[in-house]
């Protein structure tokens, strides 16, 4: 019979993929928090149940976001993880590091911490999980002194997030990375100190791709489109055309979904006027296609997972904005969407449910934007319609 | 010793301190990019620079002692410059093609795959679970190794028809895009939270609780002649919504907690419009440690998809085309009650047209 504290976990010890399991055990070397929450763990395992309490207000100093309270529901079992919270580090734009970036954060975490990371948050934060109330004023010192700060939580403008971008993909349609750098620095002040009816995300994708899952995931996204047309390397797709493993009728042309391309075994034609620039093409010969020169980006509002009214992909409101420092034209239209925000919202509900209720229209006229027929799929097909004003007889 | 300084609002150090000096010198003027070969990148510059990247997976979840052995194989092989993905992959960026199999090498010793490139299944975009948090109704990181494990030739080798984007949560706040992966794994709660009378009023604000349904299934009453709340069990979708409000409202419960099965999101525009996941299977029993239910539905789905699927089709594009019900006849899910749905839009998703395949 083994003497393990951790049978079952153990388990995930097994097999290809690198465990989790193994760097809780790891991290146990250093920390007694790490032991305790592998024999917490390991408890949630036999019973099928998390044994972690709704969190409490914890912070720091001049702060109201950042530190994520957390709390074990059988802190007389478990001592070292009665207190467990989490410590949010606002992320360097493009989760860019050097060796000693890190390793100073991993001895401030070591000294102060459980040892515990994760690399990333899915907000994108840079993630230390797990240490005791006491510990965090001294982590936050130590971050600031070595020029790190903290990210966001509650209802303040969360760590804004982007794809890799300029920085090394070649698609990036604007300077994904320092669209990032400039709103973090610009809304420190929304950051750390939540006044928001609910939570508000920003997240930048160089292009159509939306590596970040912009689209899915932000209040606010900001996705690089070009506006005329594909550039091409015509001797570049002639070597497509020459490999074997490759059939450009097949793989690219037949799957345009606006069937604005053509190829007669020679040339290749793309009507661009018609393109709905969705990257497939470009994806697929990125050696012979690329997006064009006149780039910015689409705006789109709104997404948000299920929670409370169910959820929602967020929706285009600018279909092309330039994107160049210093974005005044952008932050102009934050500034007038969040003043509509303070105007209309109310407690936990996301910018996306504020505007499902108010109405599109009504919300793109109070932001003042005029509406446009890209913002919507199709006009409305219910006849419902709410007149504003009428004539009366003189 | 002075007491270091404090200071508030300085935000994160700029990201270009910490670029590799090659990728400083090309910002923004990449011409293509190439796959060499699973796991490995190169990036080629207007100039003809080449910047090579080495994709390794990980667990997310990690110790300050596997983050530093990082440290020090960035520092041998790429001048110590690295960065992680979205999807929580290492990628160490090389100016050096000689060091690219030596890192290789040296990350499998450390048990760190490479892979994750192109046509694979990459890491599984995932949420804290039972590891840290409340409202879960599952393990987020025990799926992942148990599902990565199984599925583990598809991080390594590119031959799927696209690539397969998989995530986790573990309760229906979806803290992650699983809304839109191509297999989505959720945790669900089953049962209505059990209310705590007795402390109910001391423990949380009554008409915020009230507010936080959803549905709108909660009631003020009084119990016992202390005020509380009542739920309708009927409307109770057990999002676990008034438990993250009110804590005496217990919604975790072993006997009846488990795991959903989604299919056929994406948040791309390339082809076909970004969309929300489907429902596959709508219960499958919490059976940790291997939760072996799930990892046989989701390799079953990969299989077939890998089977069936067109190249550059990724698997909601593959199902549109077979259409769904050939879907669940592959497969051999059942269909149910549960697949219908019966919220807001529902009838958004009923066939409304005679066009139909036998
Ligand atoms: C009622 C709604 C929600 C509640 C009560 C809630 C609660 C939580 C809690 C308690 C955590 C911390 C887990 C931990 O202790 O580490 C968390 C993390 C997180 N939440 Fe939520 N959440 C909600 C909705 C959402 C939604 C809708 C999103 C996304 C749009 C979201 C995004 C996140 C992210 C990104 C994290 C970090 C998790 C990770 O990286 O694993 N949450 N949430
Ligand atoms: C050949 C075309 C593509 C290129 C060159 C490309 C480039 C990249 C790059 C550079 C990253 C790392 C980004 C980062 O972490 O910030 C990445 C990751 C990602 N890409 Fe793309 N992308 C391509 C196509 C796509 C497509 C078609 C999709 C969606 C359907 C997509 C979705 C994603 C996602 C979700 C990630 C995170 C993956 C991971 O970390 O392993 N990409 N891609
Ligand atoms: S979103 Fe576009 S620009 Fe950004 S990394 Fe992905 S492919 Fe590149
Ligand atoms: S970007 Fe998309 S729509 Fe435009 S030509 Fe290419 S495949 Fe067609
Ligand atoms: S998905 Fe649910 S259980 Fe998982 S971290 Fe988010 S709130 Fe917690
Ligand atoms: S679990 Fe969700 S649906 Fe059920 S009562 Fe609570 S808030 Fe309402």
């Amino acid at each position: 019979m083994s003497d393990s504290k951790s049978p079952l976990l153990d388990e995930l010890e097994k097999g290809p993929w690198p465990s989790f399991v193994t760097e809780i055990k790891k991290a146990a070397e250093k920390s007694p928090m790490a032991q305790g929450l592998l024999e917490q763990l390991e408890l949630s395992y036999k019973e099928k149940k998390t044994h972690w309490k709704h969190g409490g207000i914890v912070g720091v100093k001049g702060y109201g976001g950042g530190i994520i309270g957390r709390y074990s529901d059988s802190g007389d079992k478990f001592p070292d993880v009665a207190h467990f919270h989490t410590v949010r580090v606002n992320q360097p734009s493009g989760w860019f590091y050097t060796s000693d970036a890190l390793r100073e954060l991993m001895a401030i975490w070591e000294r102060h911490g459980s040892c515990l990371t994760n690399f990333h948050g899915s907000t994108g934060d840079t993630v230390f999980l797990g240490t005791k109330t006491p510990e965090l004023e001294g982590i936050f010192t130590e971050l600031s002194e070595k020029g790190w700060d903290l990210g966001g939580s509650g209802s303040d403008v969360r760590t804004p997030s982007c794809c890799v971008g300029p920085a090394r993909c070649e698609f990036a349609c604007y300077d994904t990375l320092g669209l990032t750098y400039d709103l973090t620095m610009s809304y420190q002040d929304e950051l750390h100190r939540p006044f928001f009816p609910y939570k508000w995300k920003f997240k930048m994708a160089g292009c159509p791709n939306d590596c970040v899952a912009s689209i899915a995931r932000s209040d606010f996204s900001v996705i690089g489109t070009w506006k005329d047309s594909i550039q091409m390397d015509t001797e570049a797709v002639k070597e497509y055309a020459a490999d074997a493993n490759f059939n450009i009728q097949k793989y690219v042309v037949n799957k345009c979904p606006s069937k604005c391309m053509s190829w007669d075994g020679e040339k290749l034609e793309i009507d661009n006027k018609n393109c709905v620039r969705c990257m497939h093409c470009i994806n697929t010969m990125p050696k012979a296609l690329r997006p064009g020169k006149e780039k910015g980006a689409a705006i789109l509002i709104g997404a948000k997972a299920p929670i409370v009214e169910g959820a929602q992909l967020a929706s285009v409101i600018v279909p092309f904005m330039e994107m160049k420092p210093p974005y005044q034209e952008l932050k102009d239209l934050i500034a007038a969407i969040w003043e509509f925000w303070d105007e209309n919202g109310v407690a936990r509900e996301r910018i996306g449910e504020c505007i499902q209720r108010v109405g599109l229209g009504n919300f793109v006229e109070q932001i003042g934007l005029k509406p446009i027929p890209q913002m919507v799929l199709q006009p409305r097909d219910n006849p419902y319609i709410f007149y504003e004003e009428y004539l009366e007889e003189e | 010793m002075a007491a270091p300084a404090r200071k508030t609002d300085i935000g994160p150090p700029h990201y270009e301190k910490f670029l590799h000096p090659v990728i400083k010198e090309n910002y923004g003027k990449w011409k293509y990019h190439e796959v060499l070969k699973s796991g490995v990148l190169v990036h080629v510059a207007e100039t003809g620079a080449k910047i090579f990247t080495v994709r390794a997976a990980s667990p997310r979840l990690l110790s300050s002692t596997t983050i530093l052995l990082v440290c020090d194989l960035a520092d041998k092989y790429s001048n110590g410059y690295l960065r992680f993905t979205s999807r929580n992959n290492i990628e160490f960026m090389l100016d050096n093609e000689a060091n690219i199999d030596p890192l290789i090498n040296e990350l499998k010793q450390n048990n760190l795959p490479v892979g994750g490139t192109k046509n694979t299944i990459s890491n599984i975009v995932h949420t804290q679970g039972w590891v840290h948090c409340h409202s879960a109704a599952t393990d987020a990181s025990g799926l992942v190794k148990v599902v990565m494990d199984d599925l583990f030739e598809y991080f390594e080798e590119m031959t799927l028809p696209h690539k397969v984007k998989i995530a986790v949560a573990c309760c229906l706040n979806m803290c992650g895009a699983v809304h839109c992966s191509d297999i989505a794994i959720l945790g669900v709660h089953r049962r209505p939270p059990k209310i705590d009378h007795a402390n109910l009023k001391n423990m949380c604000e009554i008409p915020s609780t009230v507010a936080s349904c959803p549905t709108a299934a909660i009631r003020p009453t009084y119990v016992d002649g202390k005020p509380s709340v009542q739920i309708d069990e009927d409307r109770c979708m057990f999002c676990g919504n008034c438990f993250s409000v009110c804590p005496a409202m217990p919604i975790a419960d072993p006997l009846n907690d488990g795991v959903s099965i989604w299919v056929g999101g994406k948040v791309s525009n390339a082809r076909t419009q970004p969309t929300f996941t489907k429902l596959a299977i709508p219960y499958l029993p919490n059976n940790p440690p291997r939760w072996t239910e799930v990892t046989d539905a989701i390799k079953k789905i990969v299989t077939i998809y890998a089977q069936d699927a067109e190249k550059y089709e990724r698997v909601g594009e593959w199902i549109e085309r077979i259409g769904w019900a050939r879907f669940f006849e592959f497969t051999g899910f059942e269909f149910t009650k549960e697949h219908i749905d019966d919220f807001k839009y529902a009838g958004l998703t009923y066939r409304r047209t005679t066009q139909m395949k036998f």
